[in-house]
């Protein structure tokens, strides 16, 4: 299965400030009641955008200087709480291409990898400047480079990092693991002979 | 060198090593339900695959149940869409449901422990972040996304990375009236919501050592609001005590060769970790949650804390907090009015919870104005209590006593907040909106302490209330 390469991505990024912005901040729940994926990026962070009546809140990602942004920066511990790959899907589906923040929640940041939607880190500070650098000027080109490991602004070079699996998974166009796994087939077998607890009852 | 229990049972399921590094991991047991399950299955019929191994997949409905209302359709036409397509998946692909009508449908991580399914030195998986709860039997548990949900159904195996090993020793003993619940959430609070990223949590000593199956479930299935996906705790008799006799426990000659099997999964007493943390049991009271992670917590003692105080990195997340919660910093937690009271959840809706929980609810009643749900974490868990009579002391003092599911832990099924209001709650998360209302505010805490709140009106430390 021949998969695109994930070694850039560049664009106009948006600011979603706050830490631990938890799975069911990015897709509340009750949109997980579906048997597909379809249509779930006009969800994303759909209380963090609206009031319980429906109107816009003052957001970022309501302003119309941010639309059309395919990056998104936000703080530490992103995407933590609940496993739902909804979350990536609708970050991916709304159109961001990549997420920039100061650390990842596990299950997110592989759910993420898999729909070839790389997360960044960078420092606290970093962090910071961008998100002012994209908040004073929304037309501010950002780069995140997974081979060199930066993320530019407007020329400016700051670095970050990736678990090495998942940039490679990206940068080669591996990110989606089934054909690999597949592979394997007879030696899945074996080892699950060995194990002694998978015959069949 | 010796090696941990997660070493063990990760060299003994690495099927191999794939290009980018990450290991190819055989999963023993798949469990599956109706949230994150659907599309993955659409996926596999998509590519022309089937189940590699349906005998070593299982499923059961729990997110989108009504607790109230037994008869289907749903009249959530979403819910009942999801109810017919894990029906009509399972069938098609031979996997093992728990349905509604089997007596023992519930909460994926109640129905894996009390079915004998999960059990030591095997792997586990679920479309489900709770999954770590398995943990608590020496299983290695991941909590996984629908497309990993994909890989297992069609390979039985996922990629990973090899995760670090971190060992919470908490020696001592607790004081009465202090809870299973109230080691997770003093351990999250001290560690950090996101203080387990890359680590597979060993829960170890004295108070592990005494503590029940069912306890040690509770610590495990909380693992990941500390940003551990594994969390778990080496089996012992009290182990194996439990799966004794369940239905899909080894039987007969097979019972001893498994408990042999199991018993070598243990960590060795040489084995080496990447971190040890020590927590004194004593100095652990009961806690409650006054924030959006389960990370803010106080001691029922303790006061709400405030911006000023706080460190710098902390000052934003507890200022969204405190206009959240509607509370004041430097005030107490004890005396905040709570609307609402919910038992049950994955991390406290089991048998132990119950009878704990009916122990001081007999002979008291819930405070008027005060909404009360016990919620049965499974149909075996329901008959259990309902054979001891306990839904009789839960509905005579004031408490609904309801079906099956996950009900309001998370708003998926009309278990719901309304408005702002407050919330005294035995689950697991209290981030925003989590429980159904965006206003909607949530405390964590023990079931007891759930109890104490609900016949008081409002937060109160058990211990007082109920003389224990």
């Amino acid at each position: 299965m021949a998969l695109a390469k994930i070694t850039q991505v560049s664009g106009r990024a948006v600011p979603v400030r706050g830490d631990d912005l938890d799975t069911d901040r990015i897709i509340p729940a009750r949109y997980m009641k579906c048997v597909t994926f379809d249509g779930l990026g006009e969800f994303m962070f759909y209380d963090v955008r609206f009031d319980e009546q429906g109107n816009q809140k003052q957001h970022p990602l309501n302003e119309e200087r941010f639309k059309g942004a395919t990056i998104l920066i936000s703080g530490n511990n992103f995407g933590c709480g609940s496993s739902r790959e909804h979350a990536p899907q609708a970050i991916y589906r709304y159109g961001i291409r990549a997420v920039i923040a100061e650390g990842f929640a596990e299950i997110f940041f592989g759910n993420s990898t898999t729909l070839s939607l790389p997360c960044v880190s960078v420092s606290r500070a970093d962090r910071e400047t961008l998100q002012q650098m994209v908040e004073k000027d929304a037309n501010t080109e950002i780069t995140v480079d997974l081979e060199k490991k930066t993320v530019t602004a407007n020329g400016k070079v700051f670095p970050c990092d990736i678990r090495e699996s998942a940039r490679q998974a990206l940068t080669s166009g591996h990110w989606d693991p089934i054909a690999e796994l597949l592979e394997s087939g007879k030696k899945v077998d074996e080892v699950a002979d060995k194990v002694g607890y998978m015959a069949v009852r | 060198m010796g090696k941990t229990l997660f070493e063990k049972v990760w060299d003994a399921h690495t099927v191999t090593v794939l290009p980018n590094g990450q290991t190819q991991l055989l999963i023993g047991t798949h469990l599956i339900h109706e949230v994150t399950s659907p599309q993955a299955f659409a996926m596999i019929r998509e590519l022309g695959l089937k189940v590699k191994f349906p005998h070593r997949t299982f499923a059961t409905v729990d997110h989108i149940v009504p607790t109230d209302v037994m008869f289907e359709p749903f009249a959530d036409p979403l819910a009942d869409a999801m109810m017919k397509e894990l029906r009509k998946n399972c069938a098609e692909f031979g996997v093992t449901f728990f349905d509604r009508n089997t007596g023992k449908q519930g909460i994926v991580h109640v129905v894996g422990p009390e079915q004998g399914i999960t059990q030591p030195g095997t792997t586990i998986a679920c479309g489900d972040s709770h999954t770590s709860t398995h943990g608590a039997f020496g299983a290695i548990a991941f909590g996984i996304g629908t497309t990993q949900v994909r890989d297992l159904l069609a390979t039985q195996t996922m990629a990973l990375g090899k995760l670090k090993v971190r060992r919470i020793e908490v020696n001592g003993k607790l004081r009465p009236g202090v809870y299973a619940k109230d080691v997770i959430l003093h351990i999250i609070r001290t560690l950090g919501v996101n203080g387990g990223t890359g680590f597979a949590y060993e829960y170890a000593g004295e108070v592990f050592d005494n503590f029940t199956m069912e306890e040690r479930m509770t610590v495990c299935n909380m693992s990941i609001e500390g940003g551990a996906r594994v969390g778990y705790v080496n089996p012992d008799e009290k182990t194996f005590e439990f799966l004794k006799g369940r239905p899909y426990s080894p039987q007969g000659a097979e019972w001893d060769k498994a408990v042999a099997r199991w018993k070598s999964f243990a960590s060795d007493k040489d084995a080496k970790y990447d971190d040890i943390v020590v927590i004194q049991a004593e100095s652990i009271e009961p806690t409650v949650t006054w924030g959006i992670t389960p990370g803010q917590g106080v001691f029922i003692s303790e006061n709400i804390p405030t911006i000023e105080a706080s460190p710098e990195s902390e000052k934003a997340l507890i200022k969204e907090a405190l206009e959240h919660m509607k509370f004041e910093g430097g005030t107490p937690i004890k005396g905040k009015k709570i609307n609402v009271a919910f038992l049950g959840s994955c991390t406290n809706g089991r048998l132990s919870d119950f009878q704990e929980a009916a122990k001081y609810l007999k002979g008291r009643h819930v405070a008027p104005g005060v909404k009360a749900i016990a919620v049965p974490g499974s149909q075996v868990v329901a008959a259990l209590c309902e054979k001891l009579g306990l839904d009789k002391v839960f509905t005579e003092a004031g408490f609904e006593w309801r079906a099956a599911g996950c009900s309001m832990c998370l708003a998926m099924n009309p278990d719901k907040l309304v408005g702002d209001q407050l919330c005294a709650s035995s689950s697991n998360r209290n981030f925003k909106g989590r429980q159904g209302s965006v206003t909607g505010r949530t405390l964590l805490m023990s079931p007891v302490m759930v109890c104490a709140a609900a016949v008081t009106g409002e937060v109160s430390d058990a211990r007082e209330v109920f003389k224990a």
